[in-house]
């Protein structure tokens, strides 16, 4: 059993699947919901897609303290800068101060975010900020331990100029596939859908998802066998 | 209009009986008798003119530039002391760069010209700073579209659409 207790006290990590991903008209950003310390799940239903500002919104992976006290710190600052300029803050402006944070410590820091979100001037807009603490502007970002089996995914299946509701389902569709494979991701999807009407939150829960090759149907027990009417009696 | 400050005008720090601060409004006039300097908002753009002043006939042409780029997308005419003016564009400079490298942006022009305002006011606070000696016309384009701004030796930043200073200022004004 010591391999099961010492996973206690092993730091919480996010093994995760995140991805973003820009539509026409804005942006839709998807995580899932486990939280693991080594084997154990710590949380199987956590919220990794944190608010910025009313309009900008970033998902975390890597280790759950370091991207909540980045984004802790960036949303402290983006407000200041909120108030200086006197209208929402460009999500090029929340991702700089989430890059510039991020490189600056990189040494002590173990965290790949995404931030996305809308504001009038570029309107919906992408960035992923890895380990290093780089910035890319992208049309679509996947990041996380699940994101190794969506690559090729998305080279198949992103296309320029998408609806709403193509996006979102693409969305969950790739956070459902990542689960399925990787075993540091799981629980629930979210989603957090951002444009120029506002912000829109929806969740997933695993019996929604469609299920992928060789996953099992969802079963309580098989101790149901014993409940179940016992078969007609064959007749000649 | 003759405003003696006898003794009230000694230091940026005194404040005269009927609450003027002598010497930010003799700083203003170093101002008012310098080469003229206007700027002008269009609906494309900001243009900037300053007024050529040949001190001597061994100066060369092109020398005692008196417009300055600021950053990529901003500069500034300076009308008043031309070391004070040196100065204020430094700084500008500075708050531009540092912050395009903290947020990612060009600054926008609202925030700059609030930031040199400050940074003039400051120079009044103490008793062992003087004042500028010069006004600054700031113009620039950024996000929402061309802007200028003014900046007098007490601080004080403006929005404008046409501003003046200098010797030829009232001149100007009324054209």
């Amino acid at each position: 059993m010591e391999p099961g207790l010492n996973d206690l006290n092993e730091p919480h990590s996010m093994g995760t699947t995140i991805i973003g991903v820009t539509y026409n008209g804005g942006v839709v950003l998807g995580a899932d919901s486990r939280t693991s310390t080594g084997m154990y799940v710590a949380n199987r239903a956590s919220d990794k897609i944190s608010q910025l500002t009313d309009n900008v919104y970033v998902c975390r992976s890597g280790s759950a303290a370091d991207s909540q006290v980045l984004s802790d710190y960036v949303r402290y600052f983006l407000h200041q800068h909120t108030i200086q300029l006197g209208q929402p803050a460009t999500v090029k402006v929340a991702a700089n101060l989430v890059r510039l944070i991020s490189y600056n410590n990189k040494n002590m820091l173990q965290t790949g975010l995404i931030v996305g979100g809308w504001d009038k001037y570029e309107g919906g807009k992408i960035y992923g900020i890895p380990l290093g603490g780089t910035i890319v502007e992208q049309p679509f970002a996947i990041g996380g331990s699940g994101s190794s089996y969506l690559y090729g995914f998305f080279d198949q299946a992103w296309k320029e100029g998408m609806t709403k509701e193509e996006a979102e389902q693409l969305v969950v569709k790739a956070v459902s596939l990542a689960i399925a494979r990787d075993g540091a991701s799981g629980g629930v999807v979210r989603t957090v859908t951002i444009n120029s009407e506002g912000v829109t939150r929806n969740f997933y829960p695993g019996d929604t998802l469609p299920l992928w090759h060789e996953e099992l149907p969802a079963q309580n027990s098989l101790l149901d066998i014993l409940s179940a009417p016992s078969p007609e009696p064959m007749s000649t | 209009m003759s405003s003696i400050g006898t003794g009230y005008d000694l230091s940026v720090t005194t404040f005269s009986p009927d609450g003027r601060v002598f010497q930010i409004e003799y700083a203003a006039k170093a101002v008012d008798n310098s080469g003229t300097v206007i700027g002008i908002k269009c609906k494309d753009g900001i243009v900037l003119g300053v007024e050529k002043l040949i001190t001597s006939k061994m100066m060369l042409p092109g020398s005692n530039r008196r417009i300055h780029s600021v950053h990529r997308h901003s500069g500034m005419a300076v009308a008043g002391l031309a070391a004070d003016g040196r100065q204020i564009v430094a700084r500008a400079k500075a708050e531009a760069t540092q912050y395009d490298g903290v947020y990612g942006e060009a600054i926008p022009l609202k925030e700059l010209a609030g930031r040199v305002a400050n940074y003039v006011h400051l120079c009044t606070l103490y008793w062992w700073l003087r004042p500028f000696g010069c006004g600054v016309i700031l113009g620039g384009y950024d996000r929402d579209g061309p802007q200028l701004y003014m900046i007098e030796p007490s601080g004080i930043s403006y929005r404008y659409f046409g501003a003046a200073i200098g010797k030829g200022k009232q001149a100007a004004k009324t054209n």
